[in-house]
C-alpha cells in the first residue's frame, strides 16, 4: 500500500514585547524563578488583566505579513483547565474571533518549486509557566515567570505532505516572525513551539485518516525526526490491523522517543467563553494602514533584493534571508567588506556550519560580522589566502582576537618579498633539474600543468605563506631564461 | 432539566471538586431544581439577538508595553503554602 | 456619636468636637461590646484603625483634610487590604493576607478615612441571606432572628447596629441593595464600570460592582465621591469625569418622571412592603413628579438568566484557588489531582460548591448554547426593556425585596425560594444599570426598602432623588433597638 502523509502546524510563537500580555510584570529570559511574576501573572484574588498594545500590534503585523484577514473586532475568551502552570486556572485566549483570520505562506521546496500554505488563522494568547521536574522531595516545582508572556498561535491548513514541507514552513514562519522583529525566534529558549498534527491516508483516498498532536517541539530537527517517527508508527498500526487513536503525543528529544502524554488522557472539556474581565478589541483602520506602511522588508522581498543587488544565487538568497538576524549580519559584512560574493559564500558557508555544530544562533555567534568582514578584507588584499582564513576564522571562533591579530601573532602573512621567495625558487629548481628540462621542452599547455608541480613544494617550504601569484611569476620568469 | 448522578460527578472532576457519592445524589436533586428554574428562559424567543458581554458594549483599553512590577517574590510567596528555591511546589507532575 | 451621619461627624472632626482618635475608639468599643450578637464583623483592624486614625488628626490639624478624613469605615472582606486577612466570607481564604490594596481601599486611604474592620459576607458573595459565611450567619440588627440579607450583610448589619457610620459594599445580584432594605439603610451600586473592580475579589466580573452601604443618600454621595475613580488596572472600569456628586443633592424634583414597571408589583409583593412603596410615590408627587406605569416585561426571566450569566463566570473566576500560591491546601495530597479536589472540596462551602457546579455545567460542550449564549442574549433583551423606558421616564421606582427580612434558616434548604427574592434587583445588574434602595417604611418592625434605577451614569440624580426624599421623611432616620438609640 501506498501511504500518503498529511501534515498540519499549530505554531505557538512568543512576541517580543518587554512586558506581559495582560500585566506589567518583564518578560525578559533567565531570570531567577518567580521574580517575574506579579500578583496578576499569580491571579492573585481580585487582579485584572489589560491588554499590552505592543502584542497586539505584533499579532496584526503578523496576519499583514501573510496577507490575512485583520479582523477589526477580536475577543478573549477563557479556557478552562486545571494545571500547575496556569495559575488561574483558565488560558485566556481568543477562540470564535482571533486577530488574524485566514492566510498563505509560501514555501520553497528542494525541486525550486513552491507551495501555498493556507493558514486558517492566529490568535493572541498567554503562555504558560513551567513546571520543573527535578525532585523537591517527590514534588515538582513551579516558575511562573514565563505565566502571560504573549504569544500568537499559529494554525496552518493540513496542507503539508511530508516532513521536508513542514519543516519549510517552519522555517518560512521563523523567517516571518524574525523578519518582523515580532519575535526573537530563539528555538532553544522556547520562543517558537511547534505542534505538529500528523495522519496517514492510502494515497488517493479523499478523507483524512485520524490524526495524532505531537506537541512542544522546539526545533527543526526533534520536528523532522517526530514525524518520521510518528508517520512510521501509524502505518505500522493501521498495516497491522490496528487503527491510530486520537491523542496528544509527547516526543522525547533526548531519547528519540515518543509516546502518549498521560495528562491529556482524560476527556476534557474546555467550556469555553467570553472573558468577562476583557472587552472586544476594537482596531481602527488607521492603526493597520499604519503597520501595513511601515511593515519591515519580508523574507521574500529581501531574497529578490539580495538577487537583484548582490548578485547571489537563488539558493544564497534564500538562505541570507532566512532570518533578520542573519540577513543583518550578511549585509553588514556586506557593507564593511565590499564583497558580496566573498561575504555570502563566507556567512552561509563556513560561519553557518560552524554555528549549526555548535548548535548556537547567529545573535550568539562569537565571530562578529564586523570581525568576519576584516577577515575577508585580509583575503581580498592578498595579505592571506583563503586556505589561511580558515585557519584564521577558527581562531576568531576561540575569541582569540580579529583577524589582523592573529594573522600577526601566527605569523599567516602571505610572504610576498620578493628575494625570500626567489630563493626558495632557486632551491626548488636547482632540487628538480628534470622537471625543468622537461618544462623547457615542452609546449604551452604542457608547461602550465608543469609550473603547477612546483607549486606544492614551495608551498610545503614557505608553509603555505607563499603568495601564489608572486610565486608564479618567479618561476616563470626564472623558467624562462 | 434533570441532572443526573454520572453528570454531576462529571462536572465535579471537571471543576476539581471531590464529591461523595451521597453528596452527588444529593447535588442532583438541587441542581435539577435549579435548572429547572433556569430552564424557564428556554421559552423566550432570542434569535438574532446578539450576546451582550458587556453592559455598555464599550471595547478594549490598551496598555503601553512597559515594564511597570518589580520583583516581590520573597513578599507573595510569604502567604504561599508550600515554596522551596523560590519555586512553588505542587504534588509531582505527570505530563 | 454613633448616632450620627458621616456628614455630621465630619463637621465634629473639623470642630475639633472631637478626635478621630476619640470616635475610632468610640466605633471599636461598640464593635467590641455589641458585635457578639449581630457578628457583622470577620476581622477588626484596632491598631491599623487607631493609627489611621492619628494620621487623620494630623492631617486635620494641618487642615489639608478631605470629607471624609478620620471617618472610620467598614469595608466588606471582598476588598484586599494589604497586610490584613481578606477572606472573601471563605475557609478558602481564611489564611490571605494579600499584599496589596483592592483601589477602592486605595481611595479611602488617600481620603484619609479609617478602616475598623472588614465585615462578614456570604461566601465569595454568593448568597442573599449572608448565610453561607464561613464565618458563620450575621443577625439583623431589627430582629436578631432574622437575616441581614446579603451579600453584604456584614456591612449592613455594622452600619444598622451603629457600629459603623458607613460601609462598603458589592452587589452582583442585588447585595448592596438587598442588604440595605432589609436592614434600613441606603445602599446604591452604581453603573458598571464607575467603580473599580480591583482588588475586588471577583464573583461574577461582568456583573459586579462596589458601592456605598450609608445611613443617608448625602452620606453615600460622599462614600462615592471616594470609590467612583477612574482605574486603567481595570478594563471595564469607564474613563469618565467623576461629578461631585453632593453637588447636586438639593436639585428639585419638579417633572421628574417616575415610572412604575408593572412587573414589579404583582405577586408575590408582600402587600404592606407595596403600601410601603406606593405612599412613598405619593411623597414624590407632593414634590412635583410625575408618575406612570411602564413595563419591563423580561423580569421574571432576569433570575434565570443571571443564574447562568453569574454561576458560569464564577466557575471559572473561583479556578485559581487551587491550593498552589495562596489559600487554603488540604493536608497531605496524595497526588496533584487529590491536591486539587479535595482543597477545594474542604476549602469551598455548599452554595459556592453548586454554583461552581452549575456554571460548569452551563459552559460544558453541548450546553452552550443553550444556556449561556441563550442568557448572554437575554441580557440584551433586558437591557433594552430598560432603554425603552428610559425614553419615557427618568427614573424607575419599585420594591427593592418582594418580602421583609426573613427568618434565619427559613430558605437554606431551598436555594430557588432564596434566589427568587432577588427578582427585583438582578435585572439591574444584568443591564449593568445604577440602582439605589433606599429606606420608606416599616412592615411588622422590619425595614421596607424603596429601590431607585437610573439610566447609566445617573447615580448623582438618583442620590439627588433620595435625599430629597429623606429631607421630606425620617424613615432613614430609624435605629434599630438593639443599636442603642442613645448618643
Amino acid at each position: 500500500m501506498q501511504w500518503e502523509t498529511v501534515i498540519g502546524l499549530e505554531v505557538h510563537v512568543q512576541l517580543a514585547t518587554k512586558s506581559k500580555i495582560f500585566s506589567g510584570a518583564s518578560t525578559t529570559f533567565g531570570a531567577a524563578p518567580n521574580t517575574q511574576a506579579c500578583a496578576i501573572d499569580l491571579a492573585m484574588p481580585g487582579t485584572l488583566p489589560v491588554v499590552n498594545e505592543q502584542a497586539l500590534r505584533y499579532a496584526i503585523m503578523f496576519g499583514l505579513a501573510i496577507n490575512a484577514e485583520i479582523n477589526q473586532r477580536s475577543v478573549f475568551d477563557r479556557k478552562n483547565y486545571f494545571y500547575p502552570d496556569l495559575p488561574k486556572g483558565y488560558q485566556t485566549t481568543q477562540l470564535d474571533h482571533p486577530i488574524v483570520g485566514p492566510g498563505v505562506v509560501e514555501i520553497p521546496l528542494s525541486d525550486g518549486s513552491h507551495k501555498s500554505v493556507r493558514i486558517h488563522h492566529a490568535h493572541l494568547e498567554e503562555d504558560a509557566g513551567k513546571s520543573l521536574h527535578d525532585d523537591f522531595h517527590g514534588m515538582s516545582g513551579i516558575d511562573l515567570n514565563r505565566a502571560g508572556t504573549p504569544l500568537i498561535e499559529i494554525v496552518s491548513e493540513p496542507d503539508m505532505r511530508n516532513a521536508e514541507e513542514a519543516i519549510a514552513f517552519a522555517k518560512k514562519l521563523h523567517a516571518i516572525v524574525t523578519s518582523l522583529g515580532i519575535s526573537d525566534g530563539e528555538m532553544a529558549q522556547g520562543s517558537m513551539r511547534f505542534d505538529v498534527n500528523v495522519s496517514v491516508r492510502p494515497k488517493g483516498q479523499n478523507e483524512y485518516g485520524t490524526r495524532t498532536e505531537t506537541k512542544n517541539l522546539n526545533s527543526f530537527r526533534f520536528m523532522e525526526k517526530a514525524i518520521a517517527l510518528e508517520v512510521a508508527r501509524q502505518i505500522d498500526l493501521i498495516e497491522d490491523g490496528g487503527s491510530v487513536k486520537q491523542e496528544t503525543r509527547l516526543y522525547n528529544g533526548d531519547t528519540g522517543e515518543a509516546r502518549s502524554m498521560r495528562s491529556k488522557e482524560e476527556a476534557n472539556d474546555y467550556r469555553y467563553f467570553p472573558c468577562p474581565d476583557l472587552l472586544p478589541v476594537e482596531i481602527d483602520d488607521a492603526v493597520i494602514q499604519e503597520l501595513r506602511d511601515n511593515l519591515p522588508e519580508l523574507p521574500d522581498a529581501k531574497a529578490a533584493r539580495f538577487i537583484a543587488r548582490y548578485g547571489l544565487s537563488d539558493y544564497d538568497a534564500e538562505l541570507l534571508s532566512s532570518d533578520r538576524a542573519t540577513a543583518e549580519y550578511y549585509e553588514t559584512v556586506v557593507k564593511a567588506c565590499d564583497d558580496s560574493k566573498l561575504a555570502a559564500n563566507w556567512v552561509s558557508g563556513e560561519l553557518s556550519a560552524r554555528l549549526n555544530a555548535d548548535e548556537t544562533s547567529i545573535a550568539h555567534s562569537p565571530v562578529t560580522a564586523p570581525q568576519l568582514a576584516g577577515l575577508i578584507v585580509r583575503i581580498k588584499d592578498n595579505t592571506i589566502s583563503g586556505k589561511i582564513a580558515k585557519q584564521v576564522f577558527e581562531a576568531m571562533w576561540n575569541r582569540e582576537g580579529d583577524a589582523d591579530t592573529i594573522i600577526e601573532s601566527k605569523g599567516l602573512k602571505q610572504m610576498s618579498d620578493s628575494g625570500e621567495l626567489e630563493a626558495i625558487v632557486d632551491q626548488v629548481l636547482a632540487d628538480n633539474p628534470d622537471v625543468v628540462e622537461q618544462y623547457r621542452a615542452a609546449d604551452d599547455k604542457k608547461r602550465k600543468k608543469l609550473l603547477g608541480g612546483f607549486m606544492g613544494p614551495i608551498m610545503k617550504a614557505t608553509k603555505g605563506q607563499a603568495n601564489p601569484g608572486m610565486v608564479n611569476q618567479i618561476l616563470v620568469k626564472k623558467l624562462n631564461t | 432539566m434533570a441532572i443526573d448522578k454520572a453528570e454531576i460527578e462529571k462536572i465535579a472532576i471537571l471543576s476539581r471538586l471531590k464529591i461523595s457519592d451521597q453528596e452527588a445524589s444529593e447535588l442532583s436533586d438541587r441542581l435539577g431544581d435549579i435548572l429547572a428554574m433556569v430552564d424557564t428562559m428556554q421559552a423566550v424567543d432570542t434569535s438574532g439577538i446578539e450576546p451582550m458581554a458587556n453592559p455598555l458594549d464599550a471595547s478594549q483599553r490598551l496598555r503601553a508595553d512597559t515594564v511597570t512590577e518589580t520583583d516581590q517574590r520573597e513578599r507573595f510567596q510569604q502567604i504561599a503554602p508550600a515554596t522551596e528555591d523560590g519555586l512553588y511546589l505542587v504534588p509531582k507532575v505527570i505530563e | 456619636m454613633h448616632n450620627n451621619t458621616i456628614a455630621e461627624l465630619a463637621e465634629g472632626l473639623t470642630n475639633k468636637t472631637f478626635s478621630s482618635e476619640e470616635l475610632t475608639r468610640h466605633y471599636l468599643d461598640r464593635i467590641k461590646t455589641l458585635d457578639g450578637q449581630f457578628n457583622s464583623f470577620i476581622t477588626i483592624t484596632g491598631e491599623l484603625a487607631l493609627a489611621q486614625a492619628r494620621r487623620a488628626d494630623a492631617r486635620l490639624a494641618n487642615g489639608d483634610a478631605a470629607p471624609l478624613t478620620g471617618i472610620p469605615i467598614a469595608h466588606k472582606d471582598i476588598f484586599c487590604t494589604d497586610g490584613v486577612k481578606t477572606s472573601c466570607g471563605s475557609k478558602m481564604l481564611d489564611n490571605f493576607i494579600p499584599p496589596y490594596n483592592a483601589k477602592v481601599i486605595e481611595q479611602f486611604n488617600q481620603a484619609g478615612a479609617v478602616i475598623l474592620g472588614k465585615t462578614n459576607m456570604d461566601e465569595f458573595a454568593m448568597g442573599s441571606s449572608n448565610e453561607s459565611s464561613f464565618y458563620g450567619a450575621v443577625k439583623n440588627p431589627w430582629d436578631t432572628r432574622c437575616v441581614p440579607g446579603g451579600s453584604s450583610g456584614g456591612s449592613a448589619a455594622a452600619v444598622a447596629a451603629l457600629l459603623a457610620p458607613a460601609a462598603t459594599g458589592t452587589d452582583t445580584g442585588g447585595s448592596i441593595r438587598q442588604p440595605a432594605a432589609l436592614c434600613g439603610l441606603t445602599g446604591l451600586k452604581p453603573t458598571y464600570g464607575r467603580v473599580s473592580r480591583y482588588g475586588m475579589i471577583a464573583f461574577a466580573s461582568s456583573l459586579d460592582q462596589g458601592g456605598p452601604m450609608t445611613r443617608s443618600a448625602e452620606d453615600a454621595a460622599l462614600m462615592l465621591n471616594v470609590m467612583a475613580a477612574f482605574d486603567p488596572r481595570d478594563s471595564t472600569c469607564i474613563d469618565q469625569a467623576v461629578p461631585d456628586y453632593s453637588a447636586t443633592l438639593n436639585d428639585k424634583l419638579d417633572g421628574l418622571r417616575i415610572g412604575l414597571p408593572r412587573e414589579y408589583f404583582g405577586d408575590g409583593l408582600d402587600p404592606e412592603i407595596e403600601q410601603a412603596i406606593q405612599a412613598a410615590i405619593k411623597e414624590f408627587e407632593a414634590m412635583g413628579a410625575t408618575v406612570k406605569e411602564v413595563s419591563l416585561p423580561h423580569t421574571e426571566l432576569s433570575v434565570p438568566c443571571y443564574y447562568i450569566v453569574a454561576p458560569s463566570e464564577a466557575s471559572a473566576n473561583l479556578s485559581r484557588f487551587d491550593g498552589v500560591r495562596y489559600g487554603y491546601r488540604c493536608e497531605n495530597p496524595k497526588d496533584l489531582q487529590d491536591l486539587y479536589t479535595r482543597t477545594r472540596a474542604e476549602g469551598f462551602g455548599d452554595e459556592v460548591k453548586r454554583r461552581i457546579l452549575v456554571g460548569s455545567y452551563a459552559l460544558s460542550a453541548g450546553y452552550y448554547d443553550a444556556y449561556y449564549r441563550k442568557a448572554m442574549q437575554l441580557r440584551r433583551m433586558i437591557k433594552n426593556d430598560f432603554m425603552a423606558c428610559f425614553d419615557e421616564v427618568d427614573v424607575i421606582m419599585g420594591p427593592t425585596t418582594p418580602n421583609p427580612a426573613f427568618g434565619l434558616g427559613e430558605k437554606t434548604n431551598d436555594p430557588v425560594t432564596m434566589y427568587l427574592e432577588d427578582i427585583y434587583t438582578i435585572a439591574v445588574n444584568l443591564a449593568g444599570l445604577p440602582g439605589m434602595s433606599i429606606p420608606a417604611g416599616m412592615t411588622g418592625g422590619k425595614p421596607v426598602g424603596l429601590q431607585l434605577i437610573g439610566n447609566y451614569f445617573s447615580e448623582a440624580r438618583l442620590l439627588n432623588i433620595g435625599h430629597r426624599y429623606q429631607q421630606a421623611t425620617d424613615w432613614h432616620q430609624q435605629i434599630a433597638a438593639a443599636a442603642g438609640g442613645e448618643k
